[in-house]
């Protein structure tokens, strides 16, 4: 069992973080990789990137939103509990490189993804410009993190409850239309938002990586249920990705795609509902 | 028949049967096919064997499994004795009494096949790993003493699994390194239940543990550890890892939602138990009209799924005709005796689907036989404008697997071929990187469990010798 030490609950019990006991792992986890892990015997596998690590006290970082069966499931298990599985570090590591003037756009539980990455991007020299979002502000997550590995910090909420009112995108392309000298950008969120960021920061023809998250089996390239389109051909996001290049990448098929099993997620999450109780914070 | 009592002649006992489930049954649920012969049935099968000086039989077995040997054991009623005498060359021989191709190989040259039915060799063999799992003693074969030297197997299938037996048993430390969260490599992920039960390749891997074997699950190596790394702790490696890389058709609409390769499918509802959902939390497509590409086992096995599935139709689209089915001759009677359509001679051209992505159809073109190819069997040739659409909201593409880059590329010093497979000498599976050893599809390409198996052997004499010898 991977035993979860430490737990906490962000935006208000949607998102949810575990320092998980995972010494191998935290050893070997780069910036933009992630792992899958599955809950019990029963479970699915369920693909989530590294957050952090600490790899002297042997422990990982995951930080997921609560959106289904499995994920509801995590959040049912406390501190002293812990994972059946957790398989990694997989997929391709950010290739970080000192390009001048990066920004680095995080939406929802992007922000999490996010984080390790704008960190080592800033390692190697660069002046990140972060810009995170939610839709409003009880939802923002990990700002003070964010803060502390950016140059500058700009925060979005679509209601305006909090730093800018408006989409993450609206302040792209102010931070784009005042930076001529961005090199580099890095988009992670909901697909929606990776698709507009691209096709703003194409205008301003500013390379762009994205972090894509399809449905996931195994992850080591075997089954094909994550194969994405970019530049016309066919990846396998676990192994070839996570990261691609965002102007290359075909989001609508992505979001289709991710909607294969919207019925059955459906069926499996009331029938945990209604077992569990909504929002149960059940100590079994 | 009873009229004439003639003393039957030993090679007249008629090939005994093995009881099996109903098709109209089975069809419907992922039991076991055969039920397994019962003590009096093997014995009388076992009868049947001449016990021949010169054995053809074992000439064609990839293990060289001492095969009169353990059937006189069975004919004698010593069920426990036939099973180590098993044992001593093959650590998985419920699994291949089950899934080798026992009709090209050991039974394919029985000299009783020559006028009559050859001896039921895969039943017989089957029967004595089966009851030693429900009534035997579990004695553990005999372990040579501990030399000292520790051997990594990369994957736990059938050839990381034979070669975990063979090392055991000759003194040497073996750790399996599995990517998975279970052991048994394709047994668990692509066979299924129906024809091989999880249980059983469980079982066979719990007896490797008991013999001293350390298995590591959910492990990736060359991401969690790399080759090089391995080395470092161990004294020899092998790369058992599979094929593992899914061929896809290459045709507009592979995207649509319910287009799976054969891989996932399995994957889903073998190693996932997707047919339990929602008990089991991962879900599966469940189609009322599957179309399966390909006419392997695989494809086989991927139609007999969906059935079960509850397809009302289960497809075979197979672009060359039913003479040049690659699959196993027990398969493709099952899958017609379970009501799966074939349709020879036809070539996918796109797929078809509606506005939510979900797959609704595809398009194919009807192909005639032309003159034979590289494999021997007729080429087919498209007839031009012979196009048809066919009803479908589920496909599985089941052509084949390719070589898996993720362990190949990340290991300096191994060569590959232009496919991407590991160059490997065929008789002792030595790779060009120094203590490292390969074999089964990663060698080879897709193939057999035995066939997997079989390079395990080689290999494991291999690595024996440099472990003793240093050579």
């Amino acid at each position: 069992m991977f035993e979860i030490v430490e737990r906490s609950e962000m935006a208000q019990g949607t998102i949810i973080s575990n320092w998980l006991r995972a010494p191998k792992i935290a050893k070997k986890a780069l910036p933009g990789q992630f792992v899958i892990l599955r809950a019990n015997e029963k479970g699915e596998r369920i693909p989530l990137t590294v957050a952090d690590t600490d790899p002297e006290r042997g422990l990982i970082n995951i930080i997921y939103m609560v959106v289904g069966k499995s994920t509801a499931l995590f959040k049912t298990l406390q501190v002293g509990q812990g994972y059946m599985d957790v398989i990694g570090p997989l997929g391709q590591p950010t290739h970080l490189e000192k390009v001048g003037k990066v920004v680095c756009v995080g939406g929802g539980t992007g922000i999490a993804v996010m984080h390790p990455i704008a960190r080592g991007l800033r390692q190697v020299g660069n002046h990140v410009i972060t810009i995170i979002g939610a839709r409003s502000k009880d939802l923002l997550i990990l700002e003070d993190k964010m803060r502390a590995v950016s140059d500058e910090l700009l925060i979005c909420t679509d209601d305006g409850t909090y730093g800018h009112k408006g989409f993450v995108t609206d302040m792209l392309k102010k931070v784009l239309t005042e930076n001529k000298d961005v090199g580099l950008a890095v988009c992670i969120g909901p697909v929606p938002m990776m698709k507009f960021c691209c096709l703003m920061t194409k205008e301003f023809n500013v390379k762009t990586l994205v972090s894509l998250n399809p449905i996931m089996v195994d992850g080591t390239g075997m089954c094909g249920c994550c194969r994405v389109r970019v530049g016309g051909e066919m990846k396998f996001a676990c192994v070839d990705g996570p990261e691609f290049d965002g102007h290359a990448v075909d989001f609508d098929e992505l979001t289709l795609r991710l909607r294969s099993y919207l019925a059955q997620e459906k069926l499996s999450y009331d029938q945990f509902k209604a077992a569990h109780g909504h929002n149960c914070a059940c100590h079994t | 028949m009873s009229e004439e009592v003639k003393a039957p002649k030993k090679e007249k006992i008629p090939r005994q049967q093995m009881p099996e489930q109903l098709p109209e049954v089975r069809r419907r649920n992922f039991d076991e096919v055969p039920f397994g012969y019962t003590p009096e049935l093997a014995r009388k099968e076992a009868e049947r064997c001449l016990q021949c000086k010169d054995p053809r039989c074992r000439q064609g077995c990839p293990v060289e499994v001492e095969i009169p040997a353990f059937i006189r054991l069975i004919k004698e009623g010593d069920f426990e004795g036939a099973i180590r005498k098993i044992w001593e060359k093959n650590a998985l021989p419920a699994v291949c009494g089950r899934v080798c191709p026992q009709e090209n190989q050991c039974e394919g040259l029985c000299v009783l096949g020559k006028k009559d039915q050859p001896v039921a060799i895969g039943n017989l063999e089957r029967f004595a790993a089966d009851y030693q799992r429900l009534h035997g003693r579990s004695i553990l074969p005999p372990k040579a003493p501990p030399t000292g030297k520790k051997v990594a197997v990369v994957g736990s299938g059938p050839s990381g699994l034979t070669v975990a037996g063979d090392l055991i048993l000759k003194g040497h430390e073996v750790t399996i390194f599995e990517a998975l969260h279970a052991p048994g490599g394709v047994l668990v992920y692509g066979i299924p239940e129906f024809r091989l039960p999880k249980e059983i390749v469980f079982s066979e891997c719990n007896y490797l543990e008991r013999l001293g074997v350390k298995i590591e699950l959910s492990t990736v190596i060359a991401r969690s550890e790399t080759v090089d790394e391995l080395l470092a702790r161990f004294d020899a490696v092998y790369l058992g890892v599979g094929a593992g890389l899914p061929i896809f058709l290459k045709i507009p609409g592979e995207h649509f939602i319910g287009v799976y390769s054969a891989n996932e499918y399995l994957t889903r509802s073998n190693l996932m138990k997707a047919y339990d959902f929602p008990q089991y939390d991962t879900p599966v497509v469940r189609g009322k009209k599957v179309a399966i590409f390909g006419g392997g086992n695989v494809a086989m096995d991927s139609a007999r799924t969906a059935l079960r599935l509850g397809a009302e139709h289960s497809y075979i689209i197979y672009r060359r005709s039913r003479a040049e089915l690659p699959a196993r001759a027990a398969e493709i009677h099952h899958a017609e005796e379970e009501g799966v359509e074939f349709m020879f001679l036809s070539n996918p051209l796109r797929f078809l689907g509606n506005k939510d992505g979900f797959l609704t159809g595809v398009e194919c073109l009807r192909m005639e036989l032309g003159e034979p190819d590289a494999s021997g069997r007729r080429r087919p040739v498209p007839i031009p404008g012979s196009e048809f659409q066919v009803e479908i909201d589920t496909a599985v593409i089941a052509i084949g697997a390719g070589a898996n880059p993720l362990l190949t590329r990340s290991t300096p010093g191994l060569a590959l071929n232009k496919r991407g497979y590991i160059v490997a000498d065929p008789k002792t599976g030595k790779t060009m990187k120094p203590r490292v050893w390969a074999g089964g599809d990663i060698v080879t390409g897709a193939a057999t469990v035995i066939l997997a198996m079989g390079a395990g052997r080689q290999a494991s004499n291999s690595i024996h010798d440099y472990l003793t010898f240093g050579w």
